[in-house]
């Protein structure tokens, strides 16, 4: 603040003022604290209002229980696709597997494979055998078992991919319509993992497997349920699918994240829409625009668009107002 | 305290989306959208109170 | 003005030599200012104001979920409340971050040595997107599950779900509540020092200004 002992030591200047300088004024009088407050408080009251007259959803989770109970066959099928390795998650490749050939490529680097197998997964144990070794008092279960095991490794993936095909073929992919065929303990061990699923059984069994008493990670829970098509057919009922914009949307008639809009929309078209390495060239699509957000000060073209698209004639209205009078 | 089974507005029903072409949007999202650029346009068209300027 | 205390005790002194750097880098007037241009007179400029308000409130609903456990908003009508205001209040972050984006893109801020100023933005605007998404991770219910197992292939894709596991709800958990707010509350604080030190950015085009004189000083 001047003083009245101050004297201006030049006539004022005309000049263009660099952005980089610091103001020289003029100033208006502002509060920054009680700016905020008052920020502060209308989001308070904009966001209990919102919360009071919305809520937020909440939809229960699927059990595998629950997915048992709800569609057998696609639980069944499922079963045996983890049992012949012929499911998403056998098939996957790094983290869970090292399945040849398996995983995305962006461009030609493959980065899946470079990420390696740390989440180790053996689907045909880890889904199937193991969780059914655990079950007692079951004479069928343990002949079965036993079969299975004294069989060699193209016996067992022969007996699942047969009794997988005739699943397909059955009507409704009802085990109890499926043809003929020697499918040898398979039907027995798939028919003994429904039932401990029906009864709350293999939750527990997966997200507790070799022992654990304590258990946050759900890896096993979720890719056995994913690998199925119920949880999925529940999803693409609420708009969730990949292909449906999903990733922008909420369950019910809630807003979801709108702001994902330019990351799910290369979904919807070609050539990510028919390509296997769609995941891995969007994610490097959308890292090298965020790049290129980010580094828009030096790229030339894009940062002058606002002098193209003069949107700030509005903003500093008042102020070339005011310039161009004086 | 606030029942919840009871919100005012039960967003909880099936989703309304709309389609154009490969475009598919919830109403939910659209409304959001919608008065954001709404909300934009008035920042800008809105006069501001002017403060006391100091020379 | 010289400093006399400095004359005894400032030599070679790294709190002092700090103290001095800050100040002068960003003063006091500059960080609690009761001015500001005369240009900054528009209603897009509270958008950065109320984006941070919304981040304050979001914080303050998420602390009151984690002191009563994630499973809490489930069983209990306060518990899904609270769950509701951080939603929406998250929600309003999102609304009001993004027209603050429009508005700064359109007044090109970062023009006059602020560069570093739209860098941080864009990357907490990043950091606020990938927070928001492990939220949706540990919610414990059907979202969760759907989007963790979509998710997967995305990160799966380029590598990182081997060290990142969106199927691990309590490395999540963790994540969601502690590493990512971090990370968060760093960007956002450099962000808006930033944002003090280089001031407002002057408008574009400024037609030639009479500088008034002497008040450079101030």
């Amino acid at each position: 603040m001047t003083t009245t002992t101050d004297r201006p030591v030049s006539p004022p200047e005309r000049r263009r003022i660099s952005p980089a300088e610091p103001w020289p004024g003029p100033w208006r009088r502002f509060d920054i604290v009680k700016e905020f407050v008052i920020a502060t408080v209308v989001v308070a009251l904009l966001t209990v209002l919102l919360a009071a007259v919305f809520s937020s959803p909440d939809e229960k989770p699927i059990t595998l229980q629950a997915w048992a109970k709800a569609d057998p066959n696609d639980f069944v099928a499922t079963a045996v696709s983890e049992l012949d390795g012929q499911s998403g998650t056998a098939t996957y490749g790094p983290p869970y597997n090292n399945t040849p050939d398996a995983g995305q490529k962006l461009g030609p680097v493959p980065l899946q494979r470079w990420g390696g197998v740390r989440a180790p997964v053996d689907t045909a144990n880890d889904f199937v055998l193991g969780p059914l070794r655990a079950v007692p008092n079951d004479p069928a279960l343990s002949a079965a078992l036993s079969t299975y095991s004294a069989a060699t490794a193209d016996q067992q993936a022969k007996w699942a991919s047969d009794y997988g095909d005739a699943l397909a073929n059955a009507p409704d992919g009802d085990p109890a319509k499926v043809a003929q065929g020697d499918y040898g303990p398979v039907p027995t061990l798939s028919r003994r993992l429904l039932d401990l699923a029906q009864s709350g059984g293999l939750d527990g069994a997966l997200t507790t497997q070799g022992g654990q008493f304590y258990a946050s990670d759900f890896t096993k829970p979720l890719l056995f349920l994913a690998d199925g098509s119920y949880l999925e057919d529940q999803a693409r009922a609420q708009h969730l699918g990949g292909d449906q914009w999903g990733m922008m949307n909420e369950t019910g008639n809630y807003p979801g994240q709108a702001w994902l809009w330019l990351y799910t929309f290369w979904y919807q078209i070609k050539p990510f829409s028919t390509s296997d390495n769609a995941d891995a060239l969007v994610w490097g699509l959308m890292a090298l625009l965020t790049l290129l957000l980010a580094l828009l000060p030096f790229i030339p073209g894009l940062r002058s668009i606002p002098r193209l698209i003069p949107v700030h004639r509005l903003i500093w209205r008042d102020y070339y107002h005011r310039q161009t009078r004086t | 305290m606030i029942d919840v089974v009871a919100a005012p507005v039960d967003l909880n029903h099936p989703g309304h989306y709309l389609h154009w072409g490969v475009i598919q949007l919830s109403l939910a999202n659209l409304v959001v959208i919608a008065v954001m650029v709404g909300v934009f346009v008035l920042a800008l068209l809105l006069p501001f109170p002017g403060g006391r300027r100091r020379p | 003005m010289t400093d006399r205390v400095e004359d005894a005790y400032g030599a070679g002194n790294w709190t002092g030599a700090l103290r001095r750097r800050a100040v002068k880098a960003l003063p006091p007037e500059q960080l609690l200012p009761d001015r500001q241009p005369a240009y900054v007179s528009s209603w897009i400029y509270v958008f950065g104001a109320l984006s941070l308000a919304a981040l304050v409130w979001a914080l303050v609903s998420g602390t009151w979920l984690a002191l009563a456990g994630a499973a809490w908003w489930h069983t209990s009508t306060v518990g899904h409340f609270v769950n509701s205001l951080h939603l929406w209040s998250v929600e309003l972050f999102f609304f009001f971050m993004v027209i603050h984006l429009w508005g700064q893109f359109f007044m090109a801020s970062w023009r006059g040595r602020r560069a570093l100023t739209w860098i941080t933005g864009v990357v907490a605007f990043v950091g606020s997107i990938a927070t928001a998404f492990t939220g949706y991770l540990v919610q414990q219910n059907f979202d969760s599950q759907w989007i963790a197992t979509q998710a997967k292939d995305g990160l799966n894709s380029v590598g990182v779900g081997a060290w990142f596991n969106v199927l691990n709800t309590g490395q999540m958990l963790l994540w969601h509540v502690m590493l990512l707010p971090l990370v968060l509350g760093v960007l956002v604080v450099l962000h808006v020092l930033l944002v003090r030190v280089r001031g407002v950015v002057p408008p574009l085009d400024a037609p030639a200004g009479e500088v008034p004189p002497t008040e450079a000083a101030q």
